[in-house]
């Protein structure tokens, strides 16, 4: 087959998770969101590269921030975003998540982005429909643009990716966060960690390529990244952890655990936080240390960068699925 | 015509078949000939007695006892839109097995002797494979209170189970097993410990771990198996594992035999021909009860067969139409169909070198036939004329929607397989030939 210019990087039709993707696929988000990120910043922020298409925001869970961030991102690239939200509705009418692809499908969307409480589940829709989609998060899976927004947030502070010391920290078990970070931060080329008491870790998580922590002190030591997840509340009271209190005291951030890590370590959540719970306010509200309101803002410009590419003319040659 | 009606008695003569029956070690070229119902000569030439009969030239062909399939799953009655006692015979028939036997978990359940006997009148009318089914071990399938199981087992139950589902509580369990003995009744299991299952769906390991959904620990069959040992102790009853699934269950089973505990178990070919790598991307055909399980387990499946721990092979027929199975995995119903290709699958522990044919056939014919206290499952004359004709070696691919079930839920499609059946004959009438 003839091949013209150098390929493209990012040949995949959708993007459902960070496993599968190379690290020119990485960088090329990532370099493409650092452009957003100015335009982003500026009075006049609106662009037209996305005039006459249709995003819809498909959320079978609940989500406000998320959602909130892929609309904006849309609507800055002057795109039509449709908000649904499906639990509510058609779910309980006994509509099928296959259903209510086809549907959304008849309706010409370029791009869906599909939040559910089902592992595999975007993933199942994205066979069953023409356009592009982004996984927003399914289930315990992948939350792909979380942990490309977490990438961006550290590789504008500290530089680079590689060679970090990345501890994730807290409800592994039932995080998509962390399965998408560890994903990305391995392919980087950064060494990941996990600190969490067993049972907020799925059973060989160490081939996912971390190393294990059960304590703080230890997991910490040494790291330029710490990034603190959410513990779900139903989880928190005897079902997975005994109290509030007993996991803030051995698995909460605070400054005393944070002095273990190297002194410029800088903090990240993916949000929203239970302050108290997993991470204390002063750490979670110290600006020369969290990164946390930084993440939202490279959220928009993460998604924007990933809605660009789904969106474009792939060119020559069939799409990578 | 009429006057001889008497003497019409039906004449079926198989010629120069390979005659397999695990039960006598027969595996010699010869005849068999069937009058009636029954065999009634085995072996050798028979062309003198068979005058009048009707010929089947069974040269480069095996004949053996039809199979007898203890675990399968008719959704009659309740949801015939996904199988029923005819679709299911079909099936049957197609796959070569002439007897087998349905859990309870129907709508209604069968816990009461009308289910029984209303199974028994559909099987009569629909004429294919024979059709047994077991009874609720308690009532409503729910766990608390014991069926009639006298009455149950007088009306034709051949054992008793609640089915896809535990008798999870201990005291439950230990009554069941307890009046079973006074009536000298079989009890199977589903060997999973419900309380350390939970939500879980796969097995626990790094696939679980990857695609981000519930785990089970294998830990929860052996639990399971071994309290139930420990209850067959107390109680003596006849006692029966479905489809173990990991080492450590079968290890144990292996252990109480030796201590000569009257206990069984089969096995189904998901758990020695598939692992859990067979879920990819979310594959909800591969979504069974129990889960599939590591290679390590797979091989220990493999080995329990080898040395007779495991006493039989059961399809473990499982039919959902689509709308239970196009969803997102924890969503979907567990467990997949399998009558129509247990024998090939059956047969790669053969061709592989795991068993030899004899053995491997022992373990779908004899044993789940002597387990279940039935006269089937020997090429022997007097015996009913439950027969397989089947060329052993014979490759095709597995297409579900060529399957005669009304549920298409395999995760085995395009597989090439050796072994397909020719004809199968039960009662001494043809109820499947192959026809393409």
């Amino acid at each position: 087959m003839h091949r013209g210019a150098p390929e493209a990087p990012f040949r995949h039709r959708h993007l459902l998770g960070i496993e599968g993707l190379s690290p020119d696929d990485i960088n090329h988000v990532l370099d493409l969101a650092d452009g957003y990120v100015e335009l982003n910043r500026q009075a006049e922020k609106k662009r037209g590269l996305l005039r006459g298409r249709t995003i819809i925001n498909c959320f079978f869970e609940n989500s406000t921030r998320t959602r909130t961030s892929f609309e904006v991102a849309g609507k800055r690239l002057g795109g039509d975003v449709i908000n649904m939200s499906v639990s509510a509705s058609s779910m309980v009418k006994g509509e099928t998540l296959i259903d209510t692809a086809m549907t959304l499908n008849a309706m010409h969307p370029d791009v869906l982005v599909v939040r559910h409480p089902e592992s595999g589940a975007v993933h199942l829709l994205s066979e069953k429909v023409d356009c592009a989609v982004v996984n927003a998060g399914d289930g315990s899976h992948e939350h792909p643009t979380q942990a490309l927004l977490d990438a961006l947030t550290i590789r504008r502070r500290k530089g680079r990716l590689g060679g970090l010391t990345v501890a994730i920290c807290g409800d592994v078990l039932h995080s998509r966060v962390a399965r998408s970070n560890i994903a990305l931060l391995n392919t980087m080329g950064a060494r990941v960690r996990v600190v969490a008491p067993r049972t907020l870790l799925p059973a060989e998580i160490e081939r996912l390529g971390v190393e294990v922590f059960h304590d703080m002190a230890r997991g910490l030591a040494g790291v330029d990244i710490v990034m603190m997840l959410r513990l779900q509340s139903e989880r928190m009271h005897g079902s997975f952890v005994p109290s509030t209190r007993e996991y803030f005291h051995f698995f909460g951030l605070d400054y005393d655990k944070l002095r273990l890590a190297k002194p410029d370590a800088l903090i990240m959540h993916p949000g929203p936080m239970n302050r108290g719970v997993e991470i204390g306010s002063e750490v979670a509200d110290d600006i020369d240390r969290s990164l946390i309101r930084h993440q939202v803002e490279m959220g928009v410009a993460v998604r924007m960068a990933c809605l660009e590419i789904l969106t474009r003319d792939l060119g020559n040659g069939p799409p990578v699925p | 015509m009429g006057a001889k009606r008497d003497h019409a008695v039906n004449r079926l003569i198989f010629r120069r078949a390979r005659l397999l029956d695990p039960a006598s070690g027969l595996d010699a070229t010869g005849d068999l000939l069937v009058e009636g119902e029954r065999i009634a000569a085995v072996g050798g030439d028979l062309s003198a007695a068979a005058r009048d009969a009707a010929t089947v030239d069974a040269e480069g062909l095996c004949l053996m006892p039809g199979l007898v399939d203890m675990r399968v799953q008719l959704r009659e009655p309740g949801a015939e839109h996904m199988e029923s006692i005819e679709s299911g015979g079909r099936a049957a028939a197609a796959g070569g097995v002439t007897t087998m036997v349905a859990l309870p978990n129907t709508e209604p359940p069968v816990d009461d002797v009308s289910v029984v006997e209303f199974l028994a009148r559909r099987a009569r009318e629909v004429k294919l494979a024979k059709v047994h089914t077991y009874a609720a071990a308690t009532k409503g399938l729910e766990g608390r209170e014991l069926t009639e199981m006298g009455l149950l087992a007088a009306n034709g139950a051949l054992g008793f189970t609640d089915g896809v589902k535990a008798v999870a509580d201990a005291l439950v369990m230990r009554r069941v097993l307890a009046y079973a003995r006074s009536f000298d009744l079989l009890v199977l299991q589903h060997p999973e410990e419900p309380s350390l299952a939970g939500a879980g769906e796969v097995s626990e390991g790094e696939i679980a771990t990857r695609l981000g959904l519930a785990a089970i620990t294998p830990a929860a069959e052996i639990i399971m198996v071994e309290r139930d040992l420990r209850l067959v102790e107390i109680t003596g009853a006849r006692y029966h594992v479905a489809h173990v699934s990991t080492a450590a269950a079968i290890a144990a089973i292996r252990q109480a035999k030796v201590r000569g505990l009257p206990v069984t178990c089969d096995t189904a070919p998901p758990y020695f021909a598939l692992n859990e790598t067979a879920i990819g991307d979310y594959r909800t055909f591969a979504k069974l009860s129990p889960p599939l399980r590591s290679e390590a387990d797979r091989q220990a499946v493999i080995e329990g067969l080898r040395d007779g721990t495991i006493d039989a092979i059961a399809s473990d027929h499982a039919p959902w139409d689509q709308d239970s199975k196009r969803l997102p995995f924890s969503s979907a119903a567990y467990g997949i169909v399998g009558l129509e290709t247990v024998l090939p699958l059956s047969l790669e522990l053969y061709h592989h070198r795991h068993l030899d044919l004899l053995g491997l056939l022992r373990l779908l014919t004899l044993n789940p036939a002597q387990i279940l206290r039935l006269p089937v499952g020997r090429l022997a004359v007097g015996a009913p004329a439950d027969l397989v004709l089947f060329d052993p070696d014979l490759e095709w691919l597995i297409r579900p929607d060529d399957f005669r079930s009304k549920s298409k839920n395999a995760p085995f499609d395009e597989r090439l397989v050796r072994g397909r059946v020719e004809r199968t004959v039960v009662d001494g009438r043809t109820i499947f030939r192959h026809d393409r």
